[in-house]
């Protein structure tokens, strides 16, 4: 079998000797040192490419505003009048002049500190129970209706409860973001943990893994995409919820500002509170997400 | 005193009202540094039978004695190479078999100990040079080499491969087929291999166990392979012996049990 191909072979090479032209190398172009301004361009495109159509949605967003708003009888400020108004708040986040009077940059960081937290406890006890429910039927069998019925319930009515229990706004506002956020983290946890393949249960058993480094090296790795979705979902709602809180409770925190606003008829100031708060969940959101994605990176591919 | 002995085996799995009889009444005795195959039909209970002795898989009445002693839970003595490989995607390969090693060898060996025994059976199945890759960007032959290191590096009594070659191409496979009786001739490890290649079977047995179709599987017949080792797979295409033997599976599996249920 061999011995015809092998033939083959060598007559190929050889009439290419016959033909007289000795195999030539022939240089490729040399690859031109890219100036600093051809690198940047595909980089610039792709940032205009993503960048470019939100700006204009932005930009038409607020013309439409400025054309709906902008009567002597409108109740709502346009834009122009926003930025007349509340320049300061815009312009200057960090700025000090006060107990009450002081940038809405702070105000966010006080109230993410709440949310960091409540969202933090709720991360670590929402772990553990998804995964007691998620591990063993009976406690899915008895834990699971009282979550369902307990997840439904809206944050704001479980604060009157808590301020009773704690007697301090501070802990009061913590224990909403806690047990707002808890939920979908025991779901998802729970459903993660039901999908370890049983491959990787068999595999710890031959090694017989105690619960502890099962705990660690197999179910939350194993789990982790699934952790993720709920703590994901799970920060989106810590945030809905402590601007409500606070609402309430008072204090510093950007949800109080809005409040102090709406009864100091500064509408601009809500305004521009709104976008802080927008901007502020969608940055949590993302960097959750991103963690997720690095924590997960080697889950994804099996 | 034999040192494995499977030992009057039946396993009924019971659904509902309905009982199913998957193996019966198996009985089969392996000696230390054994290689022994077991062949059947798909839907035989083989993997059933290596998952009972592995511990994963409890007995309904009879039971696994390794050296005189019952076990019945799983345990790193019986360690196992998985048909789909089961390494744990998130690790590295070196941290799928540091897992092991470290949990069997943590009380005995040094941590550099442990890393030289980890090295070693990477080595063993010539995945040194990946150790710091993760599952997901290895082949599939790879990954079954880093899972019977896995196995190795616990140093069990008894390895226990199910099917482990059942998902590679025919080229890997006899790679692989070749590093397995490498690692044997090396050292003399006990082994029971689940396969449903008879090629495979022949080729790197002692002996090979044919199973009945199920339900209710039995022990056929069981066949000695009288192959001198160091085995040649080449050499072995014209040897009689083999012949002989490769003859007496295909006659068992196609002639006297056909799997009528197959398409």
């Amino acid at each position: 079998m061999g011995q015809p191909v092998l033939k083959g072979t060598t007559a190929g090479a050889t009439l290419v000797s016959l033909s007289g032209k000795p195999p030539e190398v022939v240089p490729l172009p040399a690859a031109p040192s890219k100036p600093l301004a051809a690198k940047l361009i595909p980089w610039g495109r792709s940032a205009l490419v993503n960048l470019l159509p939100p700006l204009i949605t932005v930009a038409l967003i607020l013309l439409f505003w400025q054309l709906a708003a902008h009567g002597p009888q409108s109740s709502l400020p346009p834009p122009t009048k926003i930025w007349e108004e509340a320049k300061d708040l815009i312009t200057e986040p960090f700025y000090w002049a006060g107990s009450q009077d002081i940038g809405l940059g702070w105000r966010i960081l006080v109230s993410l500190q709440r949310v960091a937290i409540g969202f933090s406890l709720a991360a670590v006890v929402g772990v553990l129970l998804g995964a007691l429910v998620g591990q063993s039927v009976w406690a899915m069998r008895g834990l699971d209706p009282v979550f369902q019925v307990l997840r439904t319930v809206p944050p704001l009515a479980w604060l009157p409860l808590s301020l009773a229990a704690f007697r301090d706004s501070q802990p009061s506002a913590i224990f909403v973001i806690f047990i707002t956020a808890i939920w979908p983290v025991i779901i998802n946890t729970a459903v993660g943990i039901r999908n370890i393949p049983q491959d990787y249960r068999n595999v710890a058993q031959v090694l017989r893994l105690n619960q502890v480094e099962f705990f660690f090296k197999i179910m939350v790795p194993s789990a982790a995409p699934y952790i993720f979705t709920g703590l994901r979902i799970g920060v989106g709602l810590s945030w809905l919820a402590i601007v409500a809180a606070e609402m309430l409770t008072g204090g510093v925190g950007i949800g109080f500002f809005i409040w102090d606003a709406w009864n100091s008829s500064r509408l601009s100031d809500i305004i521009v509170a709104l976008v802080y708060i927008g901007v502020v969940g969608f940055l949590l959101d993302r960097l959750v997400a991103l963690i997720g994605h690095v924590v997960t990176r080697g889950t994804a591919t099996n | 005193m034999s040192y494995l002995k499977i030992d009057h085996v039946d396993k009924r799995f019971q659904r509902g009202a309905a009982t199913t009889e998957v193996l019966k009444d198996i009985s089969l005795v392996i000696d230390k540094g054994e290689f022994v195959s077991i062949i059947g039909h798909s839907g035989c209970g083989k993997s059933t039978l290596l998952n009972i002795v592995a511990g994963l898989t409890p007995a309904t009445t009879g039971g696994i004695l390794l050296e005189g002693k019952e076990v019945n839970a799983p345990g790193p003595d019986r360690a196992v190479v998985f048909q789909n490989h089961s390494l744990l995607p998130w690790l590295t390969v070196y941290d799928n078999v540091a897992l092991a090693v470290n949990k069997v060898f943590g009380g005995v060996k040094s941590r550099a100990e442990r890393h030289d025994w980890i090295m070693h059976n990477l080595d063993l199945v010539q995945m040194g040079h990946a150790k710091d890759k993760r599952p997901g960007e290895i082949s599939g032959g790879m990954k079954q080499r880093v899972g019977i290191a896995r196995g190795l590096a616990m140093e069990p009594k008894i390895l226990l491969l199910d099917e482990p070659f059942g998902a590679l191409d025919a080229l890997t496979r006899a790679h692989l087929q070749d590093s397995v009786m490498q690692i044997h001739a090396t050292l003399g490890n006990t082994m029971i291999m689940i396969t449903h290649d008879v090629d495979e079977a022949v080729l790197l047995s002692d002996r090979i166990v044919m199973m009945t179709n199920g339900p209710s599987a039995r022990i056929g017949e069981v066949l000695d392979v009288h192959l001198a080792r160091p085995r040649k797979r080449l050499e072995l295409v014209t040897d009689r012996t083999y012949i002989a033997a490769r003859e007496a599976v295909l006659k068992f599996l196609y002639e006297r049990h056909r799997f009528v249920e197959a398409a």
